[in-house]
């Protein structure tokens, strides 16, 4: 393999990765806090096919940006009605909102545009372009370094710099705020956060809508930047991958990076079989690929390689005592 | 002491729950520029109206009855099993080597084969995520969730490899013998010139699940082991206390789902398909959520809500057939009822036992 199917790859995974990264970074939020979250995949698709059916009318992408930060912060509402106000079953939610996300962008695709389920194919304006950073031109003749930095760094989308630029802002907030401390806290010891006279209640919502706004960026992302337009069960499972990924990292933010690039790069490498058929000299099995998102977090959760300890409180409706 | 009478929570509070469903899905039916009235109409006619539609919606039900079943054993257990689909895929692997490899003379044996194969590749499905739960603590809902994709990545494997007719593009397997054809519904009740369920894919497996929804009852109710499920799904350290072991609990209530989930397959793959294709479960094991959390995890009560969804599935298939409702509605209302009979139980029970409360105060 040369230098330059190489980074081609290797963009290919930033690419993929970055959906996974932001719905990853969604779950870790609200479990942290607490909740568990499995209604990733529906927040993401509810977001993609509502910021790409309104980027097609608007003909704004920004718009269709919030406005699938919109479809999926509402999901995320039902959630923390179901889980936080009503102590009902999280999981038991979080399918939920993942069918009416399934079965609601369809329904409503079909009746807004008649293609089938699908949005109409966004065009100028209707999409993210990718974005040259400065001096990437200048530099692209430097051996090594320019390639690197002209075909790699530079030239995404704006979203995949806001995913990557998450992941510190992410840590930060959780280790070095206030309410980083109070949210790692409501979701190992409620009971102890209430007694210091904060509120569960509104740290867990607080939790609960920053997963919905990272979802739909991620969802956004998926109908806006990685492809044109909306089409049906376009999330394809990867709201379960970022549940994967988010085990695989031990709920911590650094660790989200690493584990959604590797399995972005495992989705990379799914699409381009020639490539690994080159390097290796032997056939890997396409659907092999696919699943070794899902094999890995299995072990992982099996504890074999190091044991994946969930935050103590997820999963249980907070009861203040009477 | 119980704050609401028994009836209201058994019947009241899904009533109340479903209505609110049905309300919903009523005004999604408006916003899309439908009459909701005219599209029930339709979808009962087209799936009660005559012994065709009848015939599809016993055949959808007898997969509801399978995997609602198979949710609701682990429910009592206090296990979430969203692991059905996989199951339920693994289960049809099962049905299709046994109906292909083994040349059986007469098709009552073919059904019982096909039912322990069917039911040994489910629970075999179902005793990996069961066994990391009892010995490991990984919890089964993320486990059953990753087995249900590497279930399907599975069975496209077979099928565009080991179990694919030679020759032919189709990931299918090679159609099954004619000797392990299950008798329809057809076959069984037309009688001289009048022929009845004609065409329709409703099998003998409709009275296997029912006898199941018998025996998991007489299982829950009726032997020490359903006992020892429910003594445990209700308190874990009570159980343990009580010397029942949590391992052997949470691997037999598992493998008895997962056997259940598995066996759907002798109807949809053996009954209707008569060969494997590729998913061929259709999102059944996901609507046993919804019908085990509809029929509060009773076999009766899965019973019936395995009917209403058959229902559903019928009269959705009709509305997207004669109207511009697409199919993908019966999605939301099953996400619905999910959403109104299990996530938010509470907001319905809550206002019910304040007012309960209320009646029996002013009846003091």
């Amino acid at each position: 393999m040369d230098f330059a199917t190489l980074l081609q790859m290797l963009d290919a995974t930033m690419r993929l990765a970055t959906p996974l990264l932001l719905a990853c970074l969604a779950g870790l939020y609200s479990e942290r806090a607490g909740i568990f979250d499995i209604g990733l995949e529906g927040k993401m698709l509810a977001a993609a096919f509502l910021s790409a059916a309104i980027a097609a009318v608007t003909g704004n992408v920004w718009v269709g940006l919030l406005a699938g930060i919109g479809a999926s912060i509402s999901l995320s509402v039902i959630h923390g009605l179901a889980s936080i106000t009503f102590r009902g079953n999280q999981l038991i939610s979080g399918v939920a909102i993942n069918f009416l996300a399934a079965g609601l962008t369809v329904v409503v695709a079909q009746s807004w545009f008649r293609q089938g389920g699908r949005t109409p194919q966004l065009t100028d304006g209707g999409r993210f372009e990718p974005i040259t950073l400065p001096f990437a031109e200048a530099l692209r003749d430097v051996p090594v370094i320019g390639p690197i930095y002209y075909e790699l760094i530079s030239g995404h989308t704006p979203l995949v710099y806001v995913a990557v630029l998450m992941v510190p802002l992410t840590w930060w907030v959780l280790y070095r705020t206030r309410f980083g401390l109070r949210l790692r806290a409501v979701g190992e010891n409620p009971a102890a956060v209430d007694t210091a006279g904060v509120s569960v209640i509104t740290l867990r919502y607080a939790a609960v809508a920053i997963c919905g706004v990272l979802c739909g960026i991620a969802g956004a992302y998926l109908a806006t930047a990685l492809q044109a337009g909306f089409v049906k069960d376009m999330s394809a499972g990867r709201g379960f991958i970022a549940l994967a990924a988010l085990i695989f990292a031990k709920w911590r933010p650094w660790y989200a990076l690493y584990a959604c690039l590797l399995f972005g790069f495992l989705q990379a490498m799914s699409l381009r079989p020639d490539v690994i058929e080159n390097v290796l000299n032997f056939r890997v099995n396409g659907q092999l690929l696919d699943v070794l998102p899902y094999i890995l977090t299995v072990v992982i959760l099996a504890g074999f390689v190091g044991k994946a300890i969930p935050p103590r409180a997820g999963g249980a409706p907070y009861v203040k005592e009477r | 002491m119980d704050v609401m009478p028994k009836w209201a929570d058994v019947v009241l509070i899904p009533l109340i729950s479903i209505l609110l469903a049905a309300i919903l899905s009523a005004l999604v039916i408006l916003a899309i520029g439908e009459n909701p009235w005219e599209a029930l109409k339709l979808m009962v006619q087209g799936a009660l109206g005559s012994t065709y539609g009848w015939g599809y919606t016993l055949y959808y039900a007898t997969n509801f009855i399978f995997t609602g079943l198979a949710v609701a054993i682990a429910f009592h257990a206090r296990m979430f099993n969203i692991g059905g689909e996989g199951q339920a895929l693994l289960g049809g692997l099962g049905v299709a080597i046994i109906c292909l490899y083994i040349p059986w003379p007469h098709w009552t044996l073919a059904l019982l084969g096909a039912a322990i194969g069917a039911a040994i590749f489910g629970a075999a499905w179902a005793a990996i995520p069961a066994f990391l739960q009892a010995k490991r603590g990984s919890h089964i809902v993320i486990t059953t969730i990753m087995f249900n994709f590497i279930a399907a990545a599975l069975l496209n494997y077979f099928l565009i490899g080991a179990l694919k007719v030679p020759g032919s593009m189709e990931p299918a397997s090679a159609k099954f013998p004619e000797a392990t054809h299950l008798p329809s519904f057809q076959d069984m009740f037309s009688f001289g010139e009048s022929t009845l369920f004609r065409g329709a894919p409703a099998n003998i497996t409709f009275f296997v699940a029912v006898a199941a929804c018998v025996a998991l009852w007489a299982l829950i109710w009726r032997t020490r082991l359903g006992y020892e499920i429910r003594a445990f799904g209700h308190s874990e350290s009570a159980a343990k206390y009580a010397g029942i072991s949590p391992t052997k609990i949470i691997m037999v209530a598992m493998l008895i789902s997962g056997a259940l989930a598995g066996m759907m397959a002798i109807n949809n793959v053996q009954g209707e398909a008569e060969r494997l294709v590729l998913n061929a479960v259709e999102g059944a094991g996901f609507i046993g959520i919804a019908v085990a959390l509809m029929g509060r995890s009773h076999p009766f009560g899965v019973f019936l809500a395995a009917l209403l969804f058959g229902f559903l599935y019928q009269g959705g298939a009709e509305l997207a057939l004669w109207t511009s409702i697409p199919r993908e509605l019966i999605i939301v209302i099953q996400a619905l009822v999910i959403l109104f009979t299990g996530a938010l139980d509470n907001m319905v029970r809550m206002p019910l036992e304040r007012l309960f409360l209320s009646l029996r105060r002013a009846k003091q």
